[in-house]
């Protein structure tokens, strides 16, 4: 055995072609949603917010059959790493909820304002399933800024920095009072969210046949 | 019935579906197949092979094509919820570098077993459908939850728009849960679940399907799909699978069937892994604690 063969192999095996994603589909109503999915705190207990919207279709029209899920840091800037979602204990913040669409299309999640990690400007992560909707989405629900710490964070945000003014205001939450923001999501055509991708990676484009 | 389509004319006119056409709204005259507005399977099949030769024609050109396409009008219901234009590329941030935890206290072990939700056995066939859940670099996705659901075995439901007239199993509900183990292993017993009919066009029909959902360790990994029988003949008609428009990456959502998963007089078994997207570390002071790898 040559002293090469020798050498401890590196535990990084080969990149894999990911699962392609397939629609939520009409029925995961009796299946996703759980008693107190979108109660990341208690409803209207002290200091919590309603982040509220509704989802549109390309026409305008409400989607009652869409779930959006929310992926947050808690009031201190820190990104939980906590169980408890799914049985909620009232008490501990897991920075993650659920959410059906209601027959108007609306939604609302009974949370806390994020506070900013590092310098950054605040937002919830938003994820998007619909039936109708072949592979889900994501895009940034940015709140509105308190002071003038968190607009400066708004306007150097690299990606709204990116963005046309229009694009950049499908992003923004808007505050309806001091415990209430809200939030919609357009599917498409006027006013359509902008949605996020990350940049591709070697890990993330695994091998594709070559371009002739 | 799977009231899944809004029927709209072959040249896809931009307009309001018919309020028929909303789930939940009875459609008599649909479940009898006997809407002569409804476009035919063989205008389905000429719809997808359309869309196939696109898709093929961009990748040669070494354009980027989703693994699957949101905009893929042969499966009706996507015509007015797809977005227009394409993702914009944005580095994660720290949140979403991060995914959230579930544990023991949010999922009991038996939640697992699809089979023993009622007083009795349900009807159909039992199989046990496991895998492993991988992230892109191959690393197992570690304590993360795994959630199904499904129809019976006769293609119906527990949910209380689906009004396909097949019986329903008071013995089955068609919902499970579970944790990845150390390895990502996930593990479900349940019974094969049935084809079923839905209004995207005249005689439609799904392919036996398991629905997952998956979280990985970064948000944006968060990923549902469903799973397929392998041999399946309803998969060339099937609009939602052949949305995936890569004939290796429709490969991935089928099981294939394992004896050594089959156990001796108790049931079947198939074998699905799932990989998530890759991740994107370079902007991580440390590794998650919650997710060491080997």
């Amino acid at each position: 055995m040559s002293t090469a063969a020798a050498r401890p192999t590196p535990a990084r095996p080969t990149p894999a072609r990911p699962t392609p994603g397939q629609t939520v589909g009409p029925f995961f109503g009796y299946a996703l949603p759980y008693p107190g999915d979108s109660h990341l705190v208690p409803p209207a207990s002290p200091g919590s917010l309603w982040l509220h919207g509704r989802v549109l279709d390309g026409l305008g029209a409400p989607v009652p059959d869409a779930l959006l899920e929310i992926w947050q840091a808690g009031p201190d800037g820190q990104v939980p790493r906590t169980s408890g979602s799914v049985h909620r204990d009232g008490a501990t913040f897991t920075g993650w909820g659920r959410c059906a669409t209601d027959g108007e299309g609306g939604y609302g999640f009974w949370t806390r304002e994020p506070g900013p990690v590092g310098s950054a400007a605040r937002f919830v992560a938003v994820t998007v399933f619909a039936r109708g909707l072949l592979h889900r989405l994501q895009t940034r629900a940015y709140l509105p800024p308190r002071d003038d710490a968190e607009q400066a964070a708004l306007e150097r945000d690299p990606l709204l920095q990116r963005l046309a003014p229009e694009q950049a205001r499908t992003l923004l939450a808007s505050r309806v009072d001091e415990g209430a923001v809200r939030f919609d999501v357009v599917l498409q055509g006027e006013g359509e969210t902008v949605f996020l991708a990350p940049p591709a990676s070697s890990a993330a484009q695994p091998e594709r046949p070559p371009t002739p | 019935m799977g009231l899944e389509a809004h029927p709209t004319s072959p040249t896809l006119a931009r307009e309001r579906p018919a309020p028929d056409a909303v789930p939940g709204t009875p459609l008599p005259a649909l479940r009898r197949g006997s809407t002569p507005e409804l476009l035919t399977q063989a205008d389905i099949d000429a719809e997808i092979a359309a869309e196939h030769a696109a898709s093929a024609a961009r990748r040669t050109a070494g354009l980027a094509v989703p693994a699957t396409r949101n905009d893929f009008a042969p499966y009706r219901s996507s015509v007015l919820r797809h977005p227009t234009k394409d993702p914009v590329q944005a580095d994660p941030e720290a949140v979403e570098l991060l995914a959230p935890v579930f544990g023991e206290r949010d999922v009991h072990a038996s939640e697992a077993d699809l089979t023993r939700t009622g007083t009795g056995e349900p009807i159909g066939e039992r199989l046990v459908v496991t895998g492993r859940v991988l992230d892109g670099e191959g690393r197992p996705v570690r304590r993360q939850l795994v959630e199904v659901w499904q129809a019976n075995a006769a293609g119906r439901y527990a949910h209380q728009r689906d009004q396909h007239p097949a019986p329903l199993d008071p013995n089955f509900t068609g919902v499970g849960r579970c944790l990845t183990d150390d390895d990502g292993t996930y593990r479900f017993t349940t019974i094969k679940p049935g084809p079923y009919p839905w209004n995207n066009h005249r005689n439609a029909w799904r392919p036996a399907h398991i629905h997952f959902s998956l979280f990985g360790t970064q948000f944006t990994q968060r990923l549902i799909t469903q799973m397929y029988f392998p041999g399946d003949p309803l998969f060339a008609l099937d609009p939602i699978y052949q949305s995936t428009t890569d004939p290796v990456d429709r490969e991935l959502l089928v099981a294939r069937y394992d004896h050594d998963v089959t156990q001796h007089e108790w049931c079947t078994g198939y074998r699905w892994d799932i990989v998530l997207t890759g991740t994107h570390r370079t902007r991580m002071e440390a590794p998650d604690p919650g997710e060491e790898h080997a």
